[in-house]
């Protein structure tokens, strides 16, 4: 038997791994909260909810305020949230965010039996909605919100009413595809007759009546159904620009009037058919497109998040949790630069806080402990701590982010714009020279046919969507390895990319481990207490570092505080002056042997801490891999202690500079683009913002921070670095995916318009390939990329 | 032949039936939420009242 194998359970409820079993009935729980839950469900008979799904639970090791919901008790709060009261009943709809499986339904739907005094409560759980009908003689809302919150379904009531957009395609569309549909069958239908007309058959008047059916019922099509159509091209006339859907109109509506032409003088069939056929599988390929396009961006807003983390509260002591599980009323703790990521007061601290990620200004604003501050905001000033008013919002920093740099860096929807306007004129040029051509010949019918084929079946739009939705889906995939990219341009630039600079702290070496010593006479307990509580502000790995080695001191408070940015920290107490720093920071010599930080008080130096880097694993693999293909680049602020290091294990093919100040980076990366090199920067955001701005893409580093700068163009998760050959590679792919959906709609127009040209393309078939192309297009997009995640193991 | 008028009207009404349904099942947001419905069918307990 092995001694060194520790058993590890998962719990019943929630399936983490129990560190302190707590056990009940021969189960296995993680903490006495997931056991309660269990015990109550038990006691109602509702064990099913373990049945159906494994470890269904919701964690409940995070205790909850006991006074959280205690705004509930007052009536005007109450008549805000309700939809419908009345002597006896209330009805609500409560936002639950936590839903994610058949046994949350089964739960939710059965809490009747767990409190008296619910009526019924019925789950949407598309949009993670739960209806609610309480007696609230029985049952107050309170109680009712803390049952659910209980039993890990917190929900998320927000005051500001915003339902959002979180489902839902336009209604209107799918009632105008039924009634395209409806019309089209049932023209289809009465057209019979005239499909297999011999003369004989059909009495003169019968066929009249059909013919004005038919014509009755393409009406509604024309009218209603294809009114997207009509708002789409007039927006594009207005705005002087040829959008795609002005062949379609004008296809549709030539269509029209030919078959008015042919029933009332010719007395021939009409072509009915075949123009509400054209308006129903268009707004069946519109609705696939829209479809795709909200499940990318609904991933994007709600799903794929920020890799960035916070230190949360629990209990006394602080622990980073990722972003997006912060909730309202949690208590967050933020250092100095760091970026304040959801609405939230300040409950301690001297806050100095710059919206220019938010509103462009950038002095500067002071905040007193109680007054609100709001997300997007940054921190300048130290270490502080908030108290959470709104969960995050993932939709409203992607926006401020995309907002703030939208005009400098994107180039690629130009390209699209030009070739669909001039894809436009050209299909309508090839229409009337067809026309032109077979009226010459004497074939004026032949030659309207070819026209309105020529105008459906030319399908631009595979072009367009080929490059959104395949770099959308990668940006997903992406997403979810952790690296978060701020919009598809972005990610069409990698393959552009000759030069790689990294930064050296931070971004190739760990913030954790570090081995730390202390050089100098031994200080005072008093002094250590200021060194430390100035370390304390800063979330620098060097400052966590200095903090970890003398964690038996306890920080206080500092007034002051400044963080320079390449040079230190410095803040005052009780009258002390205290700095920490660089050895520039102190105009000492720097020392090459290796990380030194100098500290002071009052302008004497006590001692130097000697720090030790620790690198990430496979860090050496990384260079050499992506050495093959580009040229790469070292920039760090530290002193040349590592060069030897550095240089035997990446070789001499990897350029190092040290002793970089922010503005050293910032001019290395200039002088690399003059030279003709596109340039990723890839640095930890904290003392590099101007080269990632500088560069063609700029990746920020996170790990278990939040050192989000606005000017970086994705935020990779530390733990993913080494994946980064693996992402290069990715974007390869996707561009040869795109390259092959292009040449599939070559073809598939070349094809289209060679046998519509000829007028031997009947428009209804010319109308089914429409739709048939989109949804080609959109599997062969999502396919290939998925192919393509699956065969690197992303 | 003639009756066949009466045949298209009774059959345009029958399927104008139909499409008024979709329309208003659309409405009532039926087709919202594809996962629950089918989930619940197969929870055990059936019909128990609320205490």
């Amino acid at each position: 038997m092995s001694t060194g194998v520790r058993h590890s359970t998962t719990c019943y409820h929630c399936g983490d791994t129990c560190v302190t079993q707590v056990l009940e009935n021969d189960k296995t729980f993680c903490c006495t909260g997931c056991r309660s839950v269990y015990n109550l469900l038990n006691q109602s008979g509702l064990c099913m909810y373990y049945d159906m799904n494994a470890h269904p639970g919701i964690t409940r090791a995070d205790p909850e305020r006991q006074d959280k919901f205690a705004y509930l008790d007052n009536p005007d709060i109450v008549r805000q949230l309700v939809q419908f009261s009345d002597a006896q009943q209330t009805h609500i709809t409560l936002y639950l965010p936590q839903i994610h499986c058949s046994s949350c339904l089964y739960l939710l739907e059965h809490l009747h039996k767990l409190q008296s005094g619910v009526v019924t409560s019925k789950i949407n759980f598309t949009r993670k909605e739960i209806f609610i009908v309480f007696n609230h003689g029985q049952v107050s809302l309170r109680r009712v919100v803390e049952l659910l919150t209980s039993l890990g379904y917190e929900p998320h009531i927000s005051l500001h009413s915003k339902t959002g957009n979180r489902q839902g395609i336009a209604r209107d569309k799918i009632y105008k595809v039924g009634v395209a549909g409806f019309c089209f069958a049932n023209i289809m239908l009465l057209s019979f007759p005239d499909y297999f007309s011999t003369n004989s058959y059909m009495e003169e008047n019968l066929r009249v009546l059909f013919q004005y059916l038919c014509l009755g019922l393409a009406l509604p099509v024309l009218f209603y159904s294809a009114t997207e159509f009509y708002v789409s091209a007039w927006g594009g006339i207005k705005n002087r620009y040829l959008n795609i859907d002005i062949p379609v109109v004008l296809a549709v509506w030539i269509t029209f009037a030919r078959s008015l032409y042919e029933m009332f003088w010719q007395h021939g069939p009409g072509y009915f058919d075949s123009m509400s056929g054209i308006i129903f599988f268009m707004l069946i390929g519109r609705i696939a497109q829209d479809k795709t396009h909200q499940y990318l961006s609904f991933e994007r807003d709600y799903t794929s998040f920020f890799p960035i983390a916070v230190n949360k509260l629990f209990g006394q002591s602080f622990k980073p949790v990722p972003v997006e599980q912060v909730k309202e009323g949690d208590v967050i703790q933020l250092f100095s630069n760091e970026l304040v990521p959801v609405d939230a007061m300040l409950s301690k601290g001297e806050a100095s806080i710059d919206y220019s990620f938010v509103s462009g200004e950038s002095v500067p604003v002071q905040k007193e402990v109680g007054e609100l501050i709001y997300a997007g905001g940054k921190q300048l000033g130290g270490r502080i701590e908030l108290l959470v008013v709104k969960p995050m919002e993932q939709s409203y920093l992607t926006n401020l982010w995309n907002k703030s740099n939208y005009t400098e860096k994107d180039t690629s929807n130009r390209f699209i714009d030009t070739l669909s306007k001039y894809f436009t004129v050209l299909i309508l040029g090839l229409g009337l020279s067809a026309l032109v051509y077979w009226a010459l010949r004497g074939q004026a019918g032949t030659g309207i046919h070819a026209l309105t084929t020529v105008l459906i079946v030319a399908c631009p739009c595979t072009l367009l969507l080929a490059s959104s939705f395949t770099y959308g889906n990668m940006i997903r995939i992406l997403a979810r390895n952790k690296l978060y990219i701020r919009h598809p341009g972005i990610l069409e630039k990698f393959n552009t990319v000759t030069a790689l600079v990294f930064d050296k702290t931070g971004t190739l070496t760990h913030n954790r481990d570090m081995q730390v010593s202390f050089v100098g006479p031994d200080p005072t307990p008093e002094q250590k207490r200021a060194i430390v509580s100035l370390a304390a502000q800063s979330k620098h790995p060097y400052s966590q570092a200095i903090l970890a080695y003398w964690h038996d001191v306890a920080p206080v408070r500092l007034q002051h505080f400044k963080d320079i940015v390449g040079k230190g920290l410095e803040a005052w107490h009780e009258d002390h002056y205290i700095k920490l720093g660089s050895a520039a920071f102190f105009n000492q010599p720097g020392l090459e042997r290796q990380s030194i930080v100098f500290a002071g008080i009052d302008n004497v130096v006590i001692g130097q801490f000697v720090l030790s880097n620790v690198y990430r694993d496979g860090f050496a693999r990384v260079f050499r891999s992506l050495g093959q293909k580009f040229k790469q680049y070292i920039l760090s602020g530290d002193t040349e202690s590592e060069k030897q290091f550095l240089q035997t294990t990446l070789g001499n093919g990897v350029a190092l500079n040290f002793n970089q100040r922010p503005d050293d980076k910032l001019a290395f990366i200039k002088g690399l683009q003059q030279g003709g090199e596109t340039v990723m920067m890839i640095g930890d955001g904290l003392n590099d913002a101007g080269a990632l701005k500088q560069s063609d893409i700029g990746i920020a580093v996170t790990e278990n921070n939040n050192n989000f700068t606005p000017a970086c163009d994705a935020i990779l998760e530390a733990g993913t670095f080494h994946k980064l050959p693996l992402y290069f590679r990715f974007a390869r792919y996707g561009k040869a995916v795109i390259v092959l959906s292009f040449t599939f709609s070559v073809i598939y127009n070349v094809i289209g318009l060679y046998f519509a040209l000829q007028g031997s393309l009947s428009p209804l078939v010319a109308a089914i390939l429409m739709p048939c192309s989109s949804i080609s297009i959109i599997t062969l997009t999502f396919g290939l990329s998925q192919l393509s995640a699956w065969r690197l193991k992303l | 032949m003639n009756v066949i008028i009466l045949l298209l009207i009774c059959s345009l009404l029958v399927a104008a039936g139909f499409l008024f349904a979709f329309i208003w099942n659309v409405r009532d947001g039926q087709y919202e939420d594809s996962f629950s419905p089918a989930n619940r069918i197969l929870f055990d307990d059936t019909l128990d009242e609320p205490k």
